[in-house]
Formats: structure tokens, sequence, C-alpha cells
């Protein structure tokens, strides 16, 4: 955490809002005035007073990461105001769908393989029969 | 769409005032959905909302609406981390995905180049399970690799949000195609925020030894 005291320096929320940096600040642990930006951000898209109640509502050893991923929100709208970080979401998600397609398709195959008497260099295409025709010595014919 | 004529829009209601035929929130805040609204204000505020709506064009605003509203549902469910715990879930499925595919064609390939047929590929399978863990074991001697949903996966997180319906939690989000990969990769969650970054590391739960995981492209 940053410390500013508002005896030497108002911390980055302070000095955005042009007001006197208090000792009991809620800001000053988390917007430190050398990074002026990630306030702006979130000021712009949240709010300082939404920012604030929420702070307050969370337990101090939660607060550090609350600001973190607002301000990972923040300047993902900033970047992109239609979408911001949910655009985000929506490509990940699609992702994990396609290769969890191709994790099941690679896992048919491993099956395949194992049930089918398919020798090896040949691809398994989907639509093999499953379940082994050929039967050792020891079973009963 | 709402008629202010008629029925004022959920965000009019919301703040009690009159819907102007003109009011920005009318088409995309019907009265029938006050829970919507009543959300996007308590985490951006009416009037951000109102200058954000301002600066895009018309075709943008629906989804730009849509998105704050789950962006504020997102926050409302979790206060420490909103949207950014459901892309951090996301990356660490990604990367468990990419490490189980890259075992799958691992094994695929073993059977491909051994030219081993039927009860021999089931020794040799049997044989390599004793080698590696797997989520699963199924009875032909295969391993299969993964599973066919995230409910057979680890997780561990440090945040004690996510319940066992995590699934449930992450509604699909139907954003535009247009989205700018690279900026995602750009903005990497896990270095930004410090506890998620603690979930790099390899899982340490059920004997798990598989590779480092691959950055996704």
């Amino acid at each position: 955490m940053a410390s500013s005291s508002s005896y030497n320096c108002p911390c980055a929320a302070c000095k955005f809002l042009r007001r006197k940096c208090m000792p009991g600040c809620i800001f000053a642990p988390y917007f430190p005035p050398e990074e002026p930006q990630k306030f702006a951000n979130v000021h712009k898209i949240f709010g300082a007073s939404n920012v604030s109640k929420l702070l307050h509502e969370l337990l101090p050893h939660q607060r550090e990461d609350a600001v973190n991923s607002l301000a990972y929100e923040a300047e993902a709208r900033v970047k992109d105001p239609v979408y911001g970080c949910v655009g985000a979401i929506s490509f990940l998600q699609r992702q994990v769908e396609r290769l969890q397609k191709e994790l099941d398709a690679a896992n048919a195959d491993l099956i395949r393989y194992a049930c089918n008497d398919i020798p090896s260099g040949i691809a398994c295409t989907a639509g093999s029969k499953f379940g082994s025709s050929h039967g050792s010595s020891a079973e009963a014919g | 769409m709402a008629s202010s004529s008629n029925s004022p829009c959920a965000a009019c209601k919301f703040l009690r005032r009159k819907c102007q035929p003109e009011c920005v929130f009318a088409p995309y805040f019907p009265p029938d959905q006050p829970q919507k609204f009543a959300n996007v204000h308590k985490v951006f505020g009416a009037s951000n909302v109102t200058k954000l709506l301002n600066e895009l064009h018309p075709h943008q605003r629906e989804d730009a609406v849509n998105s704050l509203a789950y962006e504020a549902d997102m926050r409302l469910r979790d206060p420490v981390y909103g949207c950014v715990g459901v892309i951090s879930l996301l990356q660490h499925q990604l990367r468990q995905l990419q490490m189980d595919l890259s075992c799958a064609k691992s094994e695929l390939s073993k059977y491909q180049n051994l030219g081993i047929t039927g009860h021999g590929l089931i020794a040799a399978a049997a044989a390599a399970a004793t080698a590696t863990t797997h989520h699963h074991q199924q009875n032909l001697g295969i391993n299969l690799i993964g599973s066919g949903g995230s409910n057979h996966r680890d997780h561990h997180y440090h945040h004690q949000f996510f319940p066992s319906n995590q699934q449930q939690m992450i509604r699909t989000f139907d954003a535009a195609n247009n989205y700018d990969a690279s900026s995602l990769l750009a903005m990497n969650v896990s270095a930004s925020i410090g506890q998620i970054s603690q979930l790099q590391q390899p899982r340490a739960a059920g004997g798990d030894d598989r590779r480092t995981a691959i950055d996704p492209s």
C-alpha cells in the first residue's frame, strides 16, 4: 500500500478532487499520487462517491483487491466504451468452448484407439464403432 | 423499448422523475426490468451512465447498457473482484484446458507412433497410467484427459466467492466479434491484481504433475 501523508502529499484521489487529503482518507492507501491515471479512470467510470461507498462496505483487507479490480474495469471501459472488460469475458468464453470441443474430440480418439483394432498411423474418424472386435486367446470363444 | 407516454422507463421510475420523450435511458431500461437499472445505478451512477451513453453512437448504446448491466450485476455479486473474478476464472480454465489438450495430444501421438493395436494399446495405456496422473481413469485402461465439464476440475481459489455452480455464475455474454484479442493479452489480469496471480501456481492437490501452462494465443 502506498502511504500518503496528507502533510506531505495528497493522494491521487484528493489531488484530482482538489481537496485536502485527511489522515483517514479512504482512498489514500490505494491511489498513490504517482498513479494519477488510476483514480482518473475510476472516477470517470464509477464516480468517487460510489467507490467510497463500496470501499466502506468492505473489510480493510479486501479493499486493495477491490480497488485494483475497479481500476482494471475502469481502464477496460475507457479503452472500450461499448463492452469494457465484458468483451474480454466474451472472448475467453469462446476460447474455453473451442478448447473444450478439441479436448472432447481428442478424448474420443483415445477411446477409439483403445476400443478399435486400428493400426497405428491411420487417423480415426467419427462414427467408427466402439467395442473390441477381437478376443484374446484366454477368452471363451 | 419503453414508451414514456404510457409508462416511465425503469430509470425514471427509480429516479422518481418524469420520463421525457427523449429520455436517454428509456430504450434500454424497460419498466419490467427494474433491477437492471437499480444495479447499474448503484455501481456506476446515473450521471456517469448518461455521459457514457451520450458519447456513443445510438447503435452502440444497447450493447453498452447490457455490458454495464452485466458488470454491475457481477460487482454486486462479488464486491471485491466483480467481473475481474470471472476473467480470472476463465483464464484459469483456459490454461487448464490447454494443459489437458496438450496431454491428450501427447497420448494420442504415442499410440500413433508405437504401432500397437487392440489389446496392446490397452496394456500400454495401463502402463502409462501408472507414470502420470490424470483426472479420470476409465475402465478401458485409458486415461482420458480432463473431463467433459468443469465440475470435475479442481479449483483452488483464494477468494471465497466462487460457489460450486461456477458455470451458472458466469452468464454468457454475447459481445460482438470485433473484440481485440491483443488488448486482452496486454491487460494481464494476474499481473495487475496481486492475489489473483497466485492462481498461476501449479495445482498442488491430486498430485498433478502436468506441464506448465501455455499462454493463450
